[in-house]
């Protein structure tokens, strides 16, 4: 967690050194409480947050977006309000009174998407600012306060929120420096905090929920919420007492819970993972630090390697092999691709299944389909529409009347993939692009990023359609997925305009709409995409260009992540070190395993909610803070299918 | 992994003719002792491939490798030996077998391919692309040249493709032109559609075709169907595939494979081309595909021929002439040791402990003797096989050279880079420099030979 925090602390500088620090610094649980909020913690700060982790890693991992909308808007500080009860929350144990309606409030934002600047502002902070370890952290809170907490999402918001807290007071601190207004609102900010602080000693040192959210209005717009709350417990006091706290819990429950996914940097795991890896997988030596929990793997050495092995892996069916083949190789990309050639194979080695004797379909044919799945993730790691894909798949078997023989229950199964193949993905498809259409208008300048295959549907069939608008395609590298659509594209006779994203600011200017893809939307509004999409949702949002998300639902997922490190894939690194057909540009040949250099190539980032205007699913268009509705709605959907 | 596994072992090849006879037919050329066969079937035994078949031109010849087999590998591989006439060619070997095969994919092994490249990589590479055809090239072997022997008629026994003109892509995956030594002589043409669909095209020519391919079955037996005149896989087949990629004809036909040339899929459902479409658009398309686009919908059909080209570390020779043969043995006990699956004592030799060595004899490192071979005083032996009870006189200098099974050598002679099958006399003092001496021959004392080869006249 603080190594994530710190992370954050790049993104704003001046502000991280608060946050970051004082959770760090858990040690300090006794100074949390009233001290000096804000001040406090940020002197504090710099002698904690360094030894922790990687300085290096800040730079790359922090997603740049919170402060440039911080910045723009006023509402960004919001935000802190709803953290600050969840941090109470955390820290202490919850009075009951006060804070239960002001995590009832919380809650509602989240859940309602009422405030508009409400939502951004908190969707912004999370990202920003809270890192991967919110959803642990997030389990902790919610037990203790579940007395309060409607719902463990709730909790997990609040959590968030409770950092992002922390890590709001810290940002108006550095953004003083820059800013002269900002300055002068950290001031008066920290003037209040301390006010705060000094009545909530004075009265409870637990209400802390209650003054979490006092907390979190700390913003000038939001400072009515403050007052509602009444009590606004010094931030920062908050912060430290969670991480005092928490983190003997935090360690306790990782042995209690297995980690839901790998943690690369934790090597005897690693090791054990080993012993059943088909594919040889060297882990790359420099890998940046920041992302040491995410697998990286020498990738010249794997596929000659897999490919080497074809015929010695019996137990791997060759659909399923040659499908694993090509995401090792990089032939199949794209979250809807790569999904289908997964179900297909699934299909196929499902057809050609047959259950051994004293055995029932049922059971062996799940730890079948668990085997292809791990085969999969070792030649690359899954998407999260892959892993809803496999779930509706593995619940779908365990479904299976018993009754049925076996060549029953395959044809079963195999019509349901089908079945999801095309009312998941293509109907969902068909219909996103309706819904979208109607929001191309004559004359609009569109701008997607990268390769998206429903907004090459939509843009077609716009063109189809007969509308008149032009298509500003951004494309960055290594992948330059761009050049593909943009290359359909003209075939087709659309009007476009290609750049890299390096020209994104000057070319947003004249940009009406933006539609982008999506890897996954994730139940906080957050979207997870290519990386850039973050980028350019943040300089669109800039400019007041609306931004679209097109998304089918079955890529939804309840999960919540604030920003792209703690969930990540990290791809070649050599993909970025050389420029394919520029022999001339050859600077790192040979330098990718100084032991000083350290190569990041990141698959995914995630754009908080804040920088979007609309998704477009195929049940219709939704903003961003209406996904877990749909998410809770879609998996009922599952279960009924 | 639903592939069959095919070994063309040939039968008694004319370039390599004083090796071998009626008696020992190609596949049973001793290469450190051991029929060159085994190495091909130990190493897909290796990948896990046992059940293989076995193609042997000629009916004897068959019953040979078929005997040598069923002892050899009784109980490790099941192997079924086919027999074809002779001068079918390799195609002709392939439709003579036809019934034989079933599974979705045939790999075609050459039986005297000695090679540590594993052929799931081929076979990896041939699925990942769903390819037509998946050819395995080696860097061509850069020892001794190989004698390029005036006998083109056998594609069986076809010289090394030291001349072999490879066309490649790029990213060095596809096949993009294939022309072997004889029509090398004249111009090559490169077909404009082609050229012009993949922009550049890498023309090597230190590229050796291994001749170990993936097909497709149902294209392969397609074209063996409808090509009567194809005689030789290499010369004709391969050609003709790489030669039509872009307008393909083979796959017309057969409605059946439609669907497994993943880009596309021509079904009506309009769901199905979405799908296809977005399957499609996601993978990072081939210049094949781009090709097709760029024809403005026109449904031209295209098939993949890919390529694998082996490591520059890994072996990869065919014995396939005179000169190949002795550098297959030299480097079976030398710098590819791990092949002959021998365990090499410290000095880097094998003598089989039965052997005999007399005083002052030395055998110096990549050598090995055979089981019950004598060796008189004072003899010198380097870098060279000798084979099984053998008996070999004093002062008898062997270097570079290949001895095979009983050979007796009388005292005093000096052999050097040359070749002696089975049963050969040499009487004292004989002289070989780069000579060939064939099974049964008896070279009186005295002689002096170089660069001949030696051999009974065939009545």
């Amino acid at each position: 967690m603080e190594a994530r925090r710190a992370s954050r602390t790049v993104s704003d500088p001046k502000v991280r050194h608060v946050g970051f620090f004082t959770p760090d610094p858990n040690p300090h649980p006794g100074r949390t409480p009233l001290a000096s909020d804000a001040p406090v913690s940020n002197s504090l700060s710099p002698v904690m947050i360094l030894p922790p982790r990687q300085p290096s890693d800040r730079t790359a991992a922090v997603p740049v977006p919170e402060t440039g909308l911080r910045r723009q808007t006023g509402a960004d500080q919001v935000p802190v309000g709803s953290y600050n009860p969840s941090e109470s929350l955390l820290s202490s144990s919850p009075l009951p009174s006060s804070p239960s309606s002001r995590v009832g409030l919380v809650d509602g934002e989240f859940s309602e998407e009422s405030g508009g600047w409400l939502r951004r502002s908190e969707s912004g902070n999370y990202a920003s600012s809270l890192p991967d370890t919110m959803v642990e952290r997030a389990p902790e809170n919610s037990a203790s306060a579940a007395p309060r907490l409607e719902s463990k999402k709730s909790v997990e918001v609040t959590g968030k929120g409770g950092k992002a807290v922390v890590e709001e007071q810290n940002e108006v601190q550095s953004s003083s420096k820059p800013l002269k207004a900002k300055t002068t609102k950290a001031e008066r900010r920290a003037l209040q905090e301390a006010q705060r602080a000094a009545k909530a000693s004075g009265k409870e040192g637990n209400k802390s929920a209650a003054v979490s959210q006092g907390a979190a209005p700390v913003k000038p717009v939001k400072q009515p919420a403050q007052k509602k709350d009444g009590p606004p417990v010094s931030v920062s006091v908050v912060s430290f007492d969670k991480k005092g706290g928490d983190r003997p819990p935090e360690k306790e429950r990782k042995k209690d819970v297995p980690a839901p996914r790998m943690q690369f940097d934790d090597k005897s795991r690693v090791q054990k993972a080993k012993k059943h890896a088909v594919v040889k997988q060297t882990e790359a030596r420099n890998r940046v630090e920041l992302f040491r929990h995410l697998p990286q793997y020498e990738h010249g050495t794997q596929l000659p390697d897999l490919e080497s092995k074809f015929f010695q892996l019996d137990p791997v069916h060759p659909a399923i092999y040659k499908v694993g083949l090509q995401y090792l190789a990089g032939d199949i990309s794209g979250g809807n691709a790569r999904c289908i050639a997964m179900l297909q194979a699934f299909k196929e080695a499902i057809e050609d299944y047959s259950t051994p004797q004293e055995k029932t379909l049922a059971r062996d044919l799940t730890a079948k389909i668990s085997s292809y799945v791990s085969f999969f993730i070792e030649c690359r790691p899954l998407s999260i529409s892959m892993g809803n894909a496999i779930r509706f798949l593995k619940t779908r078997i365990s479904d299976l009347p018993l009754t049925l023989s076996e060549s029953e229950a395959k044809a079963a199964l195999c019509s349901d993939i089908e079945h999801f193949i095309n009312e998941k993905i293509i109907l969902a498809d068909k219909v996103i692009v309706r819904h979208a259409v109607t929001k191309i208008r004559d004359g609009d300048v569109l701008l997607t990023y990268g390769s998206s295959c429903v907004v090459e549907m939509i843009l077609l069939y716009a063109h189809e359609m007969g509308k008149q608008f032009r298509v500003v395609v951004v494309d960055s590298r290594p992948k330059l997925e761009g050049q593909a659509l943009l290359r359909r594209l003209v075939a087709k006779g659309l009007s476009c305009a290609y750049s890299h994203i390096n020209a994104l600011s000057y070319i947003m200017h004249e940009v009406t709409k933006v539609f982008l893809g999506a890897a996954s939307v994730l139940s906080n509004g957050t979207v997870y995409s290519r990386v850039g999409t973050a980028s350019v949702a943040m300089v669109a949002n800039a400019f007041h260009v609306p931004v679209l998300i097109c998304c089918e639902a079955y890529k939804f997922h309840e999960r919540v992540q604030l920003d792209s490190i703690c969930s990540n894939e990290l791809g070649d690194p050599d993909a970025i070190a050389k420029v394919p057909g520029r022999t001339d540009v050859n600077y790192l040949n040979n330098w990718a395993n100084k032991e000083n250099l350290q190569l990041l190539n990141l698959m995914y980032d995630a754009t908080p909610a804040d920088y979007i205007s609309m998704i477009v699913t195929d049940y219709g268009m939704i903003p961003p803070t209406s996904v877990p509705v749909i998410v809770r709605e879609y998996r009922r959907d599952h279960v009924f299918l | 992994m639903d592939f069959q596994v095919v070994v063309l072992a040939g039968g008694t090849a004319k370039n390599l003719i004083p090796l071998v006879s009626k008696e020992v037919p190609k596949a049973l050329l001793p290469v450190a002792n051991r029929p060159v066969l085994s190495y091909v079937l130990e190493h897909l035994e290796q990948s896990n491939l046992k059940d293989l078949i076995v193609v042997v031109e000629g009916q004897e010849a068959a019953v040979l490798v078929g005997n040598w087999i069923s002892g050899a590998y009784v109980d490790r591989l099941h192997v079924e030996v086919a027999a074809v006439p002779e001068d079918v060619g390799t195609a002709g070997s392939l439709r003579a077998i036809a019934h034989h095969l079933t599974a979705k994919d045939i790999m075609v092994v050459s039986g005297d391919l000695v090679s540590d490249v594993p052929p799931g990589a081929v076979a990896a590479a041939h699925r990942r692309h769903d390819a037509v055809v998946t050819a395995m090239l080696s860097s061509a072997p850069v020892s001794g040249p190989s004698e390029s022997g005036s006998s083109t008629g056998k594609d069986k026994t076809k010289k090394a493709g030291r001349y072999n003109i490879i066309g490649l892509d790029p990213t060095r995956q596809f096949l993009l032109y294939i022309a072997t030594g004889a029509e090398v002589e004249k111009d090559i043409r490169i077909q404009k559609s082609i050229l012009r669909a993949v922009g550049q095209m890498e023309i090597r020519a230190d590229l050796m075709d291994a001749h170990l391919y993936a097909f497709k079955r149902s294209v392969l037996q397609e074209v063996l169907d409808q090509k009567d005149t194809f005689h030789s896989l290499k010369l004709d087949v391969l050609p003709y595939l790489v030669r039509s990629q872009l307008k393909s004809e083979v796959l017309l036909n057969g409605a059946p494979q439609a669907e497994e040339n993943g880009n596309q899929k021509v079904n009506s459902q309009s769901n199905q081309v979405t799908l296809s479409g977005i399957l499609a658009n996601a993978s990072t398309p081939s210049f094949h595909q781009l090709s097709v686009l760029g024809t403005n919908g026109s449904t031209r059909r295209t098939h993949k021929c890919c390529v694998y080209i082996a490591d520059n570390s890994k072996y990869c020779m065919r014995l396939n002439s005179i000169q190949a043969f002795s550098d297959i043995n030299r480097d079976v006990i030398g710098e590819a040791s791990h092949l002959s699956g021998y365990s090499f004592s410290p000095q880097n030799n094998i003598i089989h402990p039965s052997a005999e060595l007399g005083l002052k004899t030395t055998v110096g490192p990549h050598c090995m003797l055979g089981e019950g071979s004598q060796m008189g005083d004072k003899c010198s032996v380097k870098r060279s096989v000798i084979g099984r009870h053998c008996r070999i006189g004093s002062n008898v200098k062997v270097a570079n050279s290949v001895i095979m099974n009983h050979v007796t050598i009388g005292d005093g002679c000096s052999i050097q880079g040359s070749v002696i099958c089975s049963n050969v006399q040499l009487q004292e003092r004989v002289n070989l420099k780069d000579c060939q001496v064939g099974p049964g021959f008896v070279v009186t004392a005295g002689s002096d030979c170089k660069g001949e080869a030696l051999a009974k006249k065939e009545k």
